[in-house]
């Protein structure tokens, strides 16, 4: 590959214009066609059948009377399905939890499958499945399950990284630790020290769309998958090689999809669908109910944090140290880790150390939520660092800014920043209007910045010319909330052609290379560099054939503004020739042009935000009421900003509705009591107000646009913002996430 | 499973006390058809009230008003008359989920639901509501407040139907409020609500008063000393204070997943003084 | 066994038939039997919207709704929103204001806006967001959404 990635290009045509989204149409005419919307010849129902206890040894599985009722065609348990328990313990972590093999770990934890003509039959099946349970102890909750004394999930279980390693296993899977310095000298130094234990409730992505596929396997091997999905090449991996598949005889198409945020990363049913599908030699339909989206699919960490922070009287934060806690559900996963990482990463800090553990607890196994553990994390420093920010007798905002990373700062997780927006983002919030309007009667109002890596990855895109001119455009990261649209936009831009010449497709894992999945904000950012890369390698072309038609070296044709043109002394007074004109004759010149790419995008550019909410509670019953809330974060390049706008909006209603009201609630018998959008309550339309929004525009070096990802950092600051504003408002400081309106009444009457 | 839609009460009563406990009545369906897809309940037959004609309307005469079994709340909330006269529990039954729920729940279907939540039932109570019923014996007319008797279960007999809610004409300087308490602004169940119903006299002194609760008690709860404690009263920020320890001491109610026994405590109180205080601002502008 | 009714409805301005069991949901006689798909199942408890369709001028979820309840009614979902190719005031503002994300709630939305707009033309900021509250959307934080339904109301008045 010979593509030079740095940032190059500081003027645009079709960049950052705001034109309408290519599958907008079929969208508000109900033709865009969702992981359910589909259907196949012969297709089966599959449904599967759930654990109702949180723990429990699975004793027996009797499914003849179940496979006996007419209309049932293939019925499945883990026995059906390989023995990993030798192989891989990621990937039979992955298995176990789709189809549970020895144990129960969680309520909705699938034990059985099955596959009949219809959904009554299917029903009815499930209802003949008799399953023996040996009920085990169980532990929800994250403090209860870090104890040493908690009920044990997994004996297999040592914690990794402490020395020396430990002989009796635990339910906490790793520690990791993160920083440079030396804290415990700092905070000796401290003039002030704030120190605090926060915790956060499990909340879930809660898209709207329930996990959804078709699968259709061949008895010659091959198959096929339609799915949503954020990763469909991931997908495909997974499920071949959990079911012993060759890969390249798995086709998976990508539905559109109705949101993921994280929670489509995963493999939850499709697996079992396909496993169906083998069983029964017939296309098997498996869609989520909403009960089990909540119960079953993979919500986020819940999280106890310890956080104690220094200061000196000039405003310098001197130490800053954390303990943080991560509930991963029953497997192994690694989200205190990236809490750990995030925790302090806005601030320029001489001693810092962040010490993560991953707690296993009978729940769903911890799927990424936007920006995956980072508003935790945020939500405990950033409550710390406002407190600390008054005990210095310092604005918060102005004590940020005096803590701010900076280009060159090391980062408390380790790589030192180039150019970034922590401080430019700051000082947009200390300038905005927003900050100076009045407040009234028990109102409040928060600030809070958030950090985000930003992912890249591998990438791969096909860029085909037509013969009349115009592009298609395969890529194969899936599209969440308007990446065809920006993607055709970088297309145009560097072609040098109209948007409207330009269609955007999500290709299936048979027609391009593989792809890592849209996570990470990286479907912009990635799929628009290997965009960039396959025009640029398109070009080449099309000005080699312009050379051969004007019969004139290449090296003299350059490509302008959609055009290629004619240089030097002897042909310069050639007429250009338009990227129609040079399609048209490419049956002439060569046969069809095309770029393609195929990159690692590497040097995704991280990302932060600062936040401010206004807020009001009535003191009488902990009622609250978002009045205001701005988002203030810098995008890179914005390619189209509408779509970066509602990025940073959406992320800032999931924050404001983590903040508020959503948490899973267990009851004392280890099963999940609010399994639908009734009870966990996520942001109804009334809840909120406008949200406004800044984009700032500091470019990524390593990308030739300056783009950098924007899908998850609005996430990262709500907690804080709303907390702070919470307890701005009602003179307490809120230590518990979600500030439901019976825990505000609580911590107003302690 | 069977579908069938009667077009009389007769029939749709004959046809209910003949499945002897295995039909369903469908009103709106905004419980049943969800109590059914959760595997909760299994019907043999559904008997689908809505093509019986004369529950279909909000018949005002002489006595008051007579809501049908099968109003959607939607059209409750659309009567003037209604809304003018009993603007709490207008106020309730428009609080009953979504705008799209609206369309389809009723009142009575939020009666016999028989959930402590239910939030059309505080004002109803509080309105001293009466609810006709219709059974293999013949008709009769009970208190709103005696239909629950405790959560999910209700007094009703084998094949009976309630065919409608009868509310009273109202006398000269009445008003009535229902509020509830729930975390979202709107989809959603009340944590803890509180209704409050009054008469005047023509010096603004309360003549006579109703305090219903709702999900402070495993059914809505009349509070007598509440009502005592109004009357003769002018609603005053004294007697708001010993209304909201009268209503908060009755309360009996649960730890769970919507609340807490202590939250639910505080705000009943809270939300009586609330709706007291619109309710009297109510009667008063008549 | 159970034996399937027989059901003649009207659906965006075209008579139906369609048989049902008795338990069968109009959301499923919707998607499963008459192929419109463009009504969406997000919850089956009436929760969140997705499946909102207008059943005789009332706004409902299909999902609380039977389909053996549709014999004689008249059925507006998204797919009837359309005329030909001239995309609804309403849709049309969704694309330009970008009112959508990832779409599945668009249609449910569309169809509780139309209806918002049929009973109140000139809604204010407040009556819009009560209006759809009983819709979710989890992509957008509903901003978009309000102004493209303001804007489009502004456009229904002019018309």
């Amino acid at each position: 590959m010979n593509f030079d990635p740095s940032h190059s290009k500081r003027s645009f045509s079709s960049v950052g214009t705001r034109p309408i989204r290519p599958d907008g149409v079929d969208k508000v005419t109900g033709r865009a066609r969702y992981g359910a919307d589909f259907n196949m010849p012969g297709q089966l129902v599959g449904r599967i059948l759930r654990s109702p206890h949180a723990h429990a040894i699975i004793r027996k599985i009797d499914t003849s009377r179940a496979a006996q009722l007419p209309g049932v065609k293939a019925v499945l348990t883990a026995a059906d399905l390989p023995d990993l328990t030798n192989g891989d313990a990621a990937m039979y972590d992955i298995l176990d939890n789709c189809m549970a093999r020895k144990k129960v770990l969680y309520d909705g934890h699938a034990v059985a499958a099955v596959a009949a003509i219809d959904a009554r039959t299917a029903k009815q099946a499930l209802k003949l499945i008799e399953v023996e349970y040996e009920l085990l102890p169980h532990v929800t909750d994250v403090d209860q399950a870090f104890a040493p004394d908690a009920p044990l999930i997994n004996d297999t279980i040592f914690t990794t990284g402490v020395d020396p390693k430990p002989d009796r296993p635990s339910n906490v899977s790793m520690r990791s630790q993160f920083g440079h310095g030396d804290v415990d000298a700092g905070m000796a130094r401290a003039d002030f020290v704030v120190e605090r234990t926060f915790k956060t409730e499990q909340t879930h992505q809660g898209y709207i769309e329930p996990h959804a596929c078709v699968a259709s396997v061949s008895s010659d091997g091959t198959a096929d998958l339609w799915v949503c999905t954020q990763g469909h090449f991931v997908y495909r991996q997974h499920c071949a090689q959990l079911l012993g598949m060759d890969a390249s005889k798995l086709r998976v198409t990508s539905s559109e999809i109705g949101g993921g945020f994280g929670g489509k990363t995963h493999v939850w049913a499709e697996p079992v669908a396909l496993a169906l599908s083998r069983k029964a030699g017939r296309p098997v339909k498996l869609v989520m109910t909403r009960d089990e989206v909540f119960r079953a699919s993979g919500p986020t960490s819940a999280t106890s944090i310890d956080v104690k922070i220094g200061a000196l009287t000039d405003g310098t934060i001197i130490a800053a140290d954390a303990t943080l806690r991560y509930s991963c559900g029953p497997y192994a996963g690694a989200w205190a880790e990236v809490g750990a990482m995030t925790a302090f990463a806005c601030y320029k800090l001489e001693n810092v150390r962040t010490v993560g553990y991953e707690v296993l607890v009978n729940r769903p196994k911890t799927a990424a939520y936007r920006a995956p553990s980072a508003p935790m994390a945020a939500f405990a420093v950033e409550s710390a660092i406002d407190e600390l920010a008054k005990k210095v007798g310092m604005d918060p905002v102005d004590f940020r800014i005096r803590n701010a990373a900076q280009e060159g700062t090391k980062a408390s997780y380790g790589p030192v920043y180039g150019p970034i927006g922590i401080g430019p983002t700051l000082e947009a919030v200390k300038n905005h209007p927003h900050m100076k309007a009045p407040l009234g009667k028990n109102q409040g109002r928060g600030m809070a910045c958030g950090f985000w890596f930003n992912f890249g990855g591998q990438t791969c895109t096909d860029l085909n010319i037509g013969m009349d001119g115009t592009v298609s455009l395969a890529v194969g990261t899936v599209d969440v909330g308007g990446s065809r649209a920006s993607l055709s936009l970088v297309a145009a831009e560097e072609l040098g052609i109209d948007y409207s010449q330009v269609r955007t497709v999500i290709a299936d894992t048979s027609s391009l290379g593989y792809n890592d999945m849209t996570d990470g904000s990286r479907g912009t950012f990635s799929s628009s560099m290997a965009t960039i890369s396959a025009a640029r390698n398109a070009i080449k072309i099309l000005r080699e054939r312009a050379a051969q038609m004007w019969d004139i070296p290449v090296e003299d044709v350059t490509w302008e503004n959609g055009h290629a043109v004619a240089k030097g002394e002897t042909h310069g007074n050639l007429p250009k020739l338009s990227l129609k004109e040079i399609a048209a004759a490419s049956g002439t010149t060569g046969g069809p042009i095309a770029g393609h790419s195929e990159i690692v995008a590497d040097g995704a550019g991280v990302s932060f935000a600062t936040h401010i909410c206004d807020i009001e509670v009535d003191p009488e019953t902990g009622a609250t009421k978002v009045l205001r809330y701005t988002v203030v974060q810098d995008a890179g390049k914005a390619v189209h900003p509408t779509y970066v706008e509602g990025q940073y909006q959406g992320g800032a209603a999931q924050g404001i509705g983590w903040a508020l009201n959503e948490e899973y609630i267990y009851g004392k018998d280890g099963r999940l009591q609010n399994a639908g959008f009734l009870d966990y309550r996520i942001p109804v339309c009334s809840d909120l107000p406008m949200i406004d929004t800044q984009i700032l525009e500091i470019p990524n070096p390593n990308h030739p646009y300056g783009v950098r990802g924007v899908g998850e950092t609005s996430i990262v600051p709500p907690l804080a913002a709303v907390a702070n504003a919470v307890s701005n408002a009602v003179g307490v400081r809120m230590l518990h996430i979600p500030m439901s309106p019976p825990r505000i009444l609580a911590a107003l009457e302690a | 499973m069977r579908y069938i839609r009667p077009s009389s009460i007769e029939d749709a009563v004959g046809l209910l006390a003949e499945a002897a406990g295995k039909a369903a009545v469908l009103a709106g369906g905004s419980d049943l058809l969800v109590r059914m897809k959760g595997g909760f309940i299994e019907p043999e037959l559904i008997i689908d009230i809505k093509a019986i004609d004369a529950l279909r309307h909000i018949t005002e005469s002489e006595d008051g008003f007579v809501i049908g079994a099968a109003v959607p709340c939607a059209v409750v909330g659309e009567n003037a008359a209604l809304r003018r006269a009993w603007p709490g529990v207008v106020e309730g039954a428009n609080l009953i989920g979504s705008k799209q729920v609206q369309g389809r729940c009723t009142i009575v279907g939020n009666l016999c639901n028989a959930s402590p939540a239910a939030d059309s039932v505080p004002a109803l109570v509080a309105a001293g509501a009466k609810a006709l019923i219709r059974g293999p014996a013949g008709s009769r007319t009970i208190a709103v407040e005696m239909v629950a008797v405790g959560p999910g279960r209700t007094s009703l007999a084998p094949g009976e139907i309630i065919e409608a809610i009868l509310l009273d004409k109202r006398p000269p300087r009445s008003g009535d409020a229902y509020q509830r308490f729930t975390p979202r602004t709107e989809m959603d169940i009340a944590v803890v609500s509180a209704a409050v119903n009054l008469t005047l006299d023509d010096r603004g002194v309360v003549q006579s008063a109703r305090v219903a609760l709702g999900a402070a008690a495993p059914t809505v709860l009349v509070v007598e000393e509440a009502a005592e404690i109004l009357t003769g009263s002018r609603v005053e920020d004294k007697t708001l204070d010993r209304l909201a320890a009268a209503c908060s001491g009755a309360c009996r109610p649960i730890d769970d997943k919507r609340g807490t026994v202590e939250f639910r405590r505080k705000v009943a109180g809270v939300l009586a003084k609330r709706v007291a205080l619109a309710a009297y601002q109510r009667a008063g502008q008549k | 066994m159970m034996a399937g009714i027989a059901v003649s409805t009207n659906i965006n301005g075209d008579n139906a038939e369609f048989l049902c069991h008795a338990d069968e949901t109009l959301l499923d006689v919707l998607r499963d039997r008459l192929g419109l798909m463009g009504v969406k199942e997000g919850c089956g408890t009436g929760d969140c919207g997705a499946c909102s369709i207008i059943l005789d001028d009332r706004l409902v979820c299909s999902c609380l709704v039977l389909g053996a309840e549709a014999e004689g009614r008249r059925i507006e979902t998204v797919e009837g929103m359309a005329q030909g190719d001239q995309l609804h005031p309403l849709q049309q503002k969704f694309l330009e204001h970008a009112a959508l994300q990832c779409g599945i709630c668009t249609p449910g939305f569309l169809i509780a806006a139309k209806d918002l707009l049929a009973k109140n033309p000139d809604p204010t900021e407040e009556e819009i967001r009560f209006g759809l509250a009983g819709n979710l959307c989890r992509c957008t934080g509903y901003d978009k959404i309000v102004r493209a339904v303001q804007d489009a109301a502004g456009v229904m008045r002019g018309a």
